[in-house]
This record gives C-alpha cells, structure tokens and sequence, in this order.
C-alpha cells in the first residue's frame, strides 16, 4: 500500500483495505466529499457522520471521525437525534437509494420537512449492492435486477425533486462523471444551514452493470455521461424525451428557519435556558 | 424540601424523567401513553431540553439513540404498537450498548386492540421482542409514585450498564391520579466520560462489561455499528470468537449483575402456604386480597416484582421455598406465568390468573382462585 495521499488523514488506516468492488463509485464520492469539506472550510474534528445500511453506509467507518452506522433506512432519524441532542455538530448522512428512498422514504421526506440541518449525501447507484444486485425504488423501467429478470416494470423515484418537495433548502442532483460540479454541490450543502441533500448517480458495474450489460466501470461512465441532461437543458425539453435521463443541477436552494435552531429560539424567548449539551454527564443539572 | 403533588402516572413519569435528567424525548402519539410526551413537550424546553415529535416509532428510537450518544440522556414512550415498531432499533441500543428508556404505557392487544383499556400484553414483548440474545431490563410500576420513582431508576440502570431500560406501565397506572412526594436527594447516575483517548477501546472486554461512554464530538472518533464489531468498534462480522465475546459480556453485565439489578416486595411470605406473584397494576388488587385472606386466617402472602427483568430468581426463590400454591397475577393470558413456573414448578404448583379484557382482576376474583386451591 502507498504512504496514501492528501486525504489519508482523514481515514481510519487500521481499517483498510476497504470492501468496495473494482469500479465502485464511492471511492470518488468519499474524495470529492473531502475536496468539499476543504472547500467550506469545515472543521473535519467536528463532523460527524450517521448512515444506514448498504454499499454507501460503509463509507463513515472508513473516516477517521465519529460515526454510527445504524439500521438499515434508519440513518435520518438516528441523525435528527444527534444533531438535536447537540447541534454544535456538523451531522453528515450517507445513505443509499435502497437505505433512504425504500425503507427509509418516509424518515427522508420528514427530516427534508423540518429543515433540520443535516447534509446528506445519496449514493445513487439504481440497485442493492450489499445484497446481490435486486432492483431499488430508482431503477430505471426496464432495467434488470435479481429480482427483475423480466425488467423492471415499476417508475422510479426522482429523489432530489422528491425532496425539494417535501422542503428541503438545499437539494441537487450529479453523477460521479461531473465531479468538479459535484464537489460544489456538496460544499454548497455543507455551508447551507438546514436540511441538504446530494444526490450522486454513481455507477455499480459489479450488479447494476452485470445485469445490465454495462460489465465495465468504463460503459457504466460512458453511459451515465450519454445519459446526463442539465437541468436548464431539460426544461426545454418533452417528458417523453426525458425518459431515462439523468437531469442534474439544483433543484432547491433557499433559506428557512431551521429545526434545531427553532427548539432553542423557544427555550431561550419564553424560558431564557440554552438548550443544553453533554448533559448526561452532570450530577446535577 | 420535599415535594408533594397530585398528578396523573404518566405525568409522574414526564417529571421523574426530568428529575433524571432526561434532556431528550422523541415519540410518536399513541394511546394511552400520550400525556408522557405532552408533559415533555411542555416542560423540556423549560430545563434546555429538547422535545421532537418523529414521523412514527421506529423514528422515535432512532432519534433516542442519536440523542443518548450525542451526550443527552433520552427517552421515549409508547404504547404495545408503537413498542413492536421500535423493537429493531432496541436491538441496535443493545449491541450498540446505548444507555435509552422506553416507557410503555400498556393497553389491550394483539393489534390496535383497545387502546383506552389497560393490559399488561407486552411483558414478553419487552423481554423477546428483537432479534438475538440480549438482557433486558424492565421496571412496572403498581402506582404513580412508582412511574415517578422506576422511571428515575431506569435512567440510572441505563446509565450504570449502558442498556436500554424499559419501564412496563399499564393504563391504569398511566392514568390514574395520586398524590406523590418527590424526596429532595434523589440519587442521579451521571454518564462516565472515558478518561482518556490514548488507546481508548470503547467495546473493551472488561471484566464488570460496561465501559464508560463518550460522546460524539469529543475528540474520541469511535464507530459504533449495529454489526458485530471487535473492541475498537470496527466490523468484525466473520469470526466466531468476536461475535460469542461480544454478545456474552452484553448479556454477563446484567445477568452478574442481577443482585444489584432485580427488586421485589413481598408480604405474609414467611409462613405462607399460598404466594400470589404479580407486577404493576394488578398488585393493588393482590395486596387487598392477600390482607382480606390473612384476615380470614389463611396463609397467604405475595411477591410484587418491580423488576420482571430480569427475573429476580433468586429472591422469588427464596421468598417462595415453603409455599405449596402459587398463583401469578396479571392482565394477560399468562406471560410472566411461564416464568414463574419455570423457576417455581419443581417446588409448587403454580397457577395463573390472568385477565383480559381491559379492566383490573378484582380482590374478590383472585380470593376465588385461591379458595379453590384449597384456601390456605
């Protein structure tokens, strides 16, 4: 193994190697993730990372911070938790396609809904990985999985619009094929102070590729780059035509009072008291 | 300067949970647990607490954990559904080792059942209800002074074995109104914070089983997952050995614990041919039953267990050596009955009077399943 490069520091070197496949895409989105960090001048001593269960939700116990990878959908409300029992944190969430838009929908669109100040970065890669390549709530109609020998016949999810809907203030879609955009959209997620969520299509050659004849991590990036249409691009563009692309860009970014920030504004107008922080270790509060 | 007051169980509870220092509550609406979350809504922001309504149960556990390890004591309260939603995060609690209280409010069940009409349903629930080997602890309260009291002393249990620690109330409990006296020195278990971060194990193999525990944002950088995971945290899901470690010492430091940890009283047990057991509400009944039976000149005494979890073994054992009969009461079909007549069967005839329906075994009808046995 080489001495590692920049972001080396950032990792838990006592757990390397990591169970990534060959090709994997979360490799780049750990990196990029880094890169962002940097960027929004994030103090990495302070973040903590929640996730749930999948391929991506391994990602936290590779980084050299706190991290708690909880049950499977769950990570959102693990992480509401958190970050309300002490919102000094920076609280990051990486989670899945399958671990947040199937079991966990419903925990997704309720911590979009209250604004809660979390960053959450979707691992997007139209399948279960950890399992053996069973369809997810984004593949894409037509697409085979384990469980759909015949092709997918269900539509799938547009997450980063389901979640501009259900009012987050900052909501975005890219592949790992546009990192420079990606990196951005993630800083832009860190820096902003309520609920973010990132969306990265990625690409699982392992499962997604194999099933699908894109066997190569290359024809997956190729296609996922065919694929890709910018937002304003779309706009113009018939719903018909849509069909199987991947649109990126923006899809929310405004500001609104924030969950936790809303919980101490009561606790200190009616009553005059901070919330509190570490409190379990006091004798006497 | 002690306290007194006329309140409602569950609001007993709210404030007991307060006392402990419980600065987190996460829940979900359900009956008849509900004035629990009410009460705490109301009255944590006025001690820089924090009150969130979840989007369902099993949210409501996961936001407890996340709140327990980010360095808040946290609770929740529910009802027999809401508890069988929460049962996978619980789970979670116990291999994660998360010190959290669930307060279950019993009502009649299976399913939405009646929910205005108490039961005692999920004792089972409570001891089986997730996956795997655990031991779990659970405290039922007979009256609102109790609430108050076992949900103090569930937050101290949580704390000294870092365990999830269930308080196993019943509608009547949860809705009755008393008079309660809050004592000045309440004795609080603050959490321990690990000494140092050189070399720090936050899952070491110590021989009492619970470590102290940090808090996320502290410095100490661990990963705590709900896979098997050695003593650095870290996942370790293929080797044997780590596993049987593991989930032994998770189990040893409650079950060697279990003198410090189990609690019951008793009365009239010393010459008593007939021993009535029973927990939380239905005590009430037993204790009239067993003074009107004692009046009649019969040998009959009882248990009243404020801990069902773990059993206490021994101390029913010891209670129990010389009565021939005995007979558990509760508000179901038998559930703490198998228990019973596991440790007592080989001593005893154990028998059960286990009622449904919603309302309370009377006096009357536990005298009557005692004179049929002969009424001594």
């Amino acid at each position: 193994m080489s001495d590692g490069n920049k972001f080396t520091p950032y990792m838990r070197k006592d757990r390397l190697p990591h169970i990534f496949c060959p090709g994997c895409g979360n490799g780049t989105i750990m990196s990029a993730f880094l890169k962002a960090m940097e960027k929004a001048e994030m103090d990495f001593e302070n973040i903590a990372m929640v996730s749930g269960i999948g391929c991506s939700s391994r990602i936290p116990g590779y980084m050299d911070c706190d991290s708690l990878h909880t049950t499977h959908g769950r990570a959102l409300s693990f992480a509401t938790g958190l970050k309300t029992a002490n919102k000094d944190l920076d609280v990051v969430v990486f989670t899945g396609d399958g671990d947040c838009a199937s079991i966990g929908g419903n925990h997704l669109i309720h911590a979009a809904r209250r604004n809660i100040n979390l960053t959450v970065i979707c691992i997007n890669n139209n399948i279960y990985g950890m399992t053996g390549g069973q369809i997810s709530p984004t593949s894409p109609k037509g697409s085979y999985g384990t469980t759909a020998p015949y092709g997918n016949q269900d539509n799938p999810f547009n997450l980063a619009e389901l979640v501009a809907a259900a009012g987050a203030t900052y909501s975005a879609r890219w592949t790992t094929i546009q990192i420079e955009s990606l990196v951005m959209a993630i800083k832009d997620g860190l820096k902003n102070p309520g609920f973010s969520f990132i969306e990265v299509v990625t690409q699982c050659p392992t499962y997604y590729g194999r099933k699908n004849k894109l066997r190569t991590p290359t024809a997956m990036a190729v296609t996922l780059k065919m694929n890709t249409v910018f937002k304003d691009a779309a706009s113009r563009m018939r719903q018909k035509d849509l069909e199987g692309k991947i649109v990126v860009g923006e899809f929310a970014n405004t500001q609104k009072a924030e969950f936790t920030e809303n919980i101490e504004r009561i606790s200190e107008e009616k009553f005059g008291k901070k919330t509190l922080i570490n409190s379990a270790y006091e004798e006497e509060l | 300067m002690s306290e007194e007051l006329f309140i409602q169980g569950n609001e007993a509870c709210a404030k007991g949970a307060i006392r402990a220092g419980c600065r987190f509550f996460a829940g979900y609406p359900i009956t008849p647990s509900t004035e629990v979350a009410e009460t705490l809504a109301r009255e944590l922001p006025k001690v820089g607490g924090s009150f969130v309504q979840m989007e369902d149960e099993i949210a409501s556990a996961g936001a407890i954990i996340g709140g327990s390890w980010g360095g808040t004591k946290s609770m929740t309260a529910t009802s027999g559904p809401g508890l069988s939603l929460m049962q996978e995060n619980i789970g979670y609690a116990f291999i994660t080792e998360t010190p959290i209280v669930v307060v279950d409010v019993q009502r009649g069940s299976p399913s939405t059942g009646q929910p205005t009409m108490a039961a005692q349903g999920d004792m089972m629930q409570a001891r089986w209800g997730s996956h795997g080997d655990y031991e779990p602890i659970a405290l039922s309260p007979s009256s609102v002074q109790e609430f108050f009291d076992f949900t103090v002393k569930a937050f101290n249990l949580a704390e000294e074995y870092r365990v999830p620690v269930f308080v196993m109330a019943d509608e009547v409990v949860g809705h009755m109104r008393e008079k309660i006296v809050i004592d000045d020195d309440i004795e609080i278990v603050p959490r321990k914070m690990p000494e140092s971060k050189e070399d720090f194990l936050p899952f070491k193999n110590i021989e009492n089983g619970t470590n102290p525990m940090p808090s996320f944002g502290q410095g100490f950088n661990i990963h705590v997952t709900g896979l098997t995971h050695d003593e650095r945290g870290y996942p370790d899901t293929n080797n044997p050995d780590t596993h049987d470690a593991l989930v032994q010492r998770l189990c040893d430091k409650v079950l060697n614990n279990t003198d410090k940890i189990c609690s019951v009283k008793s009365k009239y047990c010393d010459d008593a041919d007939t021993i009535i057991i029973s927990y939380g509400a239905p005590v009430r009944s037993v204790i009239e039953a067993a003074r009107k039976a004692r009046a009649e000149g019969n040998k009959v005494g009882y248990i009243k267990l404020d801990t069902p979890w773990p059993f206490p073994e021994k101390q029913v054992l010891d209670l129990a050596a010389d009565a021939s009969n005995i007979v558990v009461v509760e508000m179901n079909l038998g559930q703490m009955y198998y228990e019973v007549n596991r440790v007592l069967r080989r001593d005893a005839n154990v028998h059960l009077v286990g009622k449904i329906g919603g309302l309370m075994p009377t006096p009357d009808e536990i005298l009557s399943k005692i004179n049929k046995l002969g009424g001594k």
